[in-house]
């Protein structure tokens, strides 16, 4: 087998063995340090445009299964292994990691020393990055490499919002209607078992197209890229704060603090795995979460950390935001409450898939927003 | 909240001779409690009959007692040291035994001795086949179907009315190591396995259950602090299936083959196990067998204390589960412990192999 390669945008250069679809591609190098949930991973939209690190050495173990799409389709641009798998034996497996990696058109690279790419991107950041077959030229890997647009600014909910509403009918429960930055299926699956009636809006959606679908509570989905780049969904959102009841996960909750006046900013190297510790500051429970953001929101004076494990409270443009969830890995924002109109937002993934169930119980809680 | 000061002095328990199933991995955990308890300023007391043990040495606590692991020589230390404390959940079977007997026979009461980590009541329910069954039965958790038998009568009677199916399993109430238990596949044979968990087992009970023989099984190992908050440390793939004692099998961290839908189940199951049993701080290791074929889920026990497979956790990991039992057996709670290998991130971070 012939060695390729994975190039980062500093000129770090890590060999190993190309697998799944032919290469190259490029896009943004991040690592998530899950032991499990690979194939839950590469198919979550919110990794769209993103080449993925495993740290866990063996991937592709228990083979790939369709109970195990977050999406219809694969989204990480590429994936990065120490020790790839196939997993087709397992009895559970309805089929190959590796064959499945090159039925979805994703390039992977595997015997690549990931703990060495772990700490070059925890030493100087998530950085751009491609996967090159063997025989690549050094010059070419990097003029490709170079051309890549950065993640700061992109745009990439266009790209993973469906073009027309998906609608799923209720079982008695409150109409949720998200607009669809990118949805993951678990999000669906945990709204539909509390029996919503589920409208999912392309996310170019007008406030009054939201206002038209009728309303119970209003849903801002995960997605990928910069929150910042989104200026056009903070609008919506900004004109229905105060009208609807409104929740948000991930890049949803970003856009909802946006959309009332706070701002984001570009995590060091992000939070991707499925073991971060998260409290939630009424109740002094820790939940063990399941997380994928590359963006984080400010806390109060622009603080990136807080402190205290109190319910700090910032001024928005809609009145006082209080801080309901904190991370105590970084200690940066997890989730808030606005206290003068009906809003709550977390930043982690309480519908886990891949990742602990401990937040599922947050879904009971934001479809109460509804009877606000 | 910080480390209780309504307690000073503390009683450790040992494990006594290193035997085939109860190795120096509780010499190891001994160590850790020690030096623990020292560091946060109580004085330890600790028994142990072993004298070729590092816990021994005599820095590691502040009086040690070589003798007996009996209920009479410990009673003496108890009345002579008077400990406001007992942690009985890190010397293994040996201590935890001993401490519910000292329980039972009212010497802890009589000298106001509470246990921390793991009360008596939690104790019985993790220990008590019986118990247990109901515990995990009340909390919607599916285990084989078992009988706890005290004669070979019951068997005999079970075995005419169908009760029990073949092949079977036998389990003797409070051995460690799986001893004098064994695996009954003709009636002949399950007679035989029975008449020697009964005579094995100091309260001559045995559980006699469902058979999974051939299912994969995992461990979990949980630690639940006196907030409720509980994380996995790690979980534990047997590389030989059910039937093969933990104890003789090849076992790897973490679990290898099971897909992330599976493996959380695990975790939701392991979780509310340690809350129904209701080991307040501490460590505990969950053990459950999983059909290959449809992933279906059968809770087959949990130890209510440090165990082997704490040693290989703890190493696998880096989170020194004994050391952090001791200080959640003194109060703390796990967000307000950093973790020794990151030093930067709490102990309520749940390790992720290769996260550093």
């Amino acid at each position: 087998m012939s060695e390729g390669f994975l190039l980062l945008e500093d000129g770090a250069r890590f060999d190993g063995i190309p697998c799944g679809a032919e290469g190259p591609v490029t896009g943004e190098v991040v690592f998530n340090t899950a032991m499990t949930g690979y194939q839950e991973s590469v198919t979550d939209p919110s990794y769209a445009g993103q080449i993925i690190v495993f740290t866990y050495p063996l991937i592709g173990n228990y083979g790939v299964s369709a109970a195990a799409m977050e999406s219809e389709r694969a989204h990480a641009r590429g994936v990065v292994m120490r020790d790839p798998k196939n997993g087709e034996d397992v009895a559970t497996a309805e089929g190959g990691w590796l064959d499945w990696l090159a039925d979805c058109g994703v390039p992977a690279i595997g015997g690549v020393d990931t703990r060495a790419v772990v700490r070059h991107i925890r030493d100087r950041g998530a950085m751009r990055g491609g996967i090159f077959p063997a025989g690549t030229a050094d010059g070419e890997a990097r003029e490709r490499v170079a051309a890549e647009p950065s993640m700061d600014g992109a745009d990439l909910a266009r790209t993973v919002t469906p073009a027309e509403p998906i609608r799923f009918e209720g079982e008695g429960g409150p109409h949720v209607v998200g607009i669809d930055t990118g949805i993951k299926l678990n999000i669906v699956r945990q709204l539909r078992e509390r029996g919503c009636k589920l409208t999912l809006l392309p996310c170019t959606s007008s406030p009054e197209q939201v206002l038209a679908e009728d309303p119970d509570v209003v849903f801002l989905a995960n997605g990928p890229g910069d929150p910042a780049a989104l200026g056009y969904v903070v609008d919506t959102v900004r004109e229905l704060v105060g009208q609807k009841p409104l929740f948000g996960i991930c890049l949803g909750h970003q856009l909802l603090c946006r959309a009332v006046g706070l701002e984001t900013f570009k995590l060091p190297f992000g939070h991707r795995g499925a073991n971060h510790p998260v409290k939630e500051l009424a109740t002094g429970r820790i939940d063990i979460t399941s997380q994928n953001h590359g963006f984080a929101v400010q806390g109060p004076g622009g603080e990136p950390r807080i402190e205290a494990d109190e319910p700090v409270r910032w001024q928005t443009d809609f009145g006082a935001a209080e801080l309901s969830h904190l991370n105590l890995y970084d200690r940066t924002v997890e989730g808030l409450v606005l206290k003068e109109v009906a809003a709550a937002t977390v930043q982690y993934h309480p519908e886990a898939g891949p990742g602990p169930h401990d937040a599922r119980h947050l879904f009971d809680s934001f479809l109460e927003l509804a009877n606000a | 909240m910080p480390k209780r000061t309504d307690i000073e002095k503390i009683l450790l328990i040992g494990s006594g001779p290193i035997v085939i199933g109860q190795a120096a991995e509780f010499d190891y955990s001994g160590v850790q409690a020690c030096k623990v308890l020292l560091e946060e300023g109580y004085e330890v007391v600790l028994v142990n009959s072993n004298p070729a043990t590092i816990m021994t040495d005599p820095e590691f606590a502040t009086s040690t007692y070589i003798e007996p692991l009996l209920p009479g020589p410990v009673t003496r230390i108890i009345e002579k040291e008077q400990p406001d404390a007992l942690l009985p959940t890190l010397g293994g079977q040996t201590a935890l035994n001993l401490a519910m007997t000292l329980y039972e026979d009212g010497t802890l009461e009589k000298h106001g001795v509470e246990l921390i980590g793991a009360d008596h009541a939690a104790i019985r329910r993790a220990e008590d086949r019986e118990e247990f069954r109901q515990t995990m039965t009340e909390a919607g958790l599916r285990i084989p179907w078992s009988m706890t038998v005290e004669t070979l009568g019951e068997v005999e009677a079970a075995l005419a009315d169908g009760r029990i199916t073949l092949p079977a399993i036998v389990r003797p109430a409070f051995t460690m190591g799986g001893q004098g238990g064994g695996v009954g596949m003709t009636e002949t044979e399950l007679r035989q396995v029975v008449s020697e968990g009964l005579a094995a087992s100091p309260i001559n009970q045995v559980l006699v259950e469902e058979s999974v023989i051939g299912w994969g099984e995992f461990e979990l190992e949980v630690m639940r602090d006196h907030n409720d908050n509980v994380v996995i440390i790690c979980s534990i793939e047997n590389v030989d299936p059910m039937g093969v004692h933990t104890g003789d099998s090849v076992t790897v961290a973490p679990a290898q083959t099971l897909t992330d839908a599976l493996y959380q189940d695990l975790r939701d199951q392991a979780i509310k196990v340690i809350r129904a049993v209701g080991v307040e701080t501490g460590g505990s290791n969950v053990q459950f067998a999983v059909n290959p074929e449809n992933g279906e889920i059968a809770v087959i026990e949990m130890n209510p204390r440090v165990s082997r497979s704490s040693a290989l956790a703890s190493k696998a990991t880096g989170f020194p589960i004994a050391k952090m039992a001791a200080k959640l057996a003194v109060g703390y709670a796990l967000e307000e412990i950093p973790n020794d290998i990151t030093r930067a991130t709490p102990a309520s971070f749940e390790p992720t192999i290769d996260m550093w």
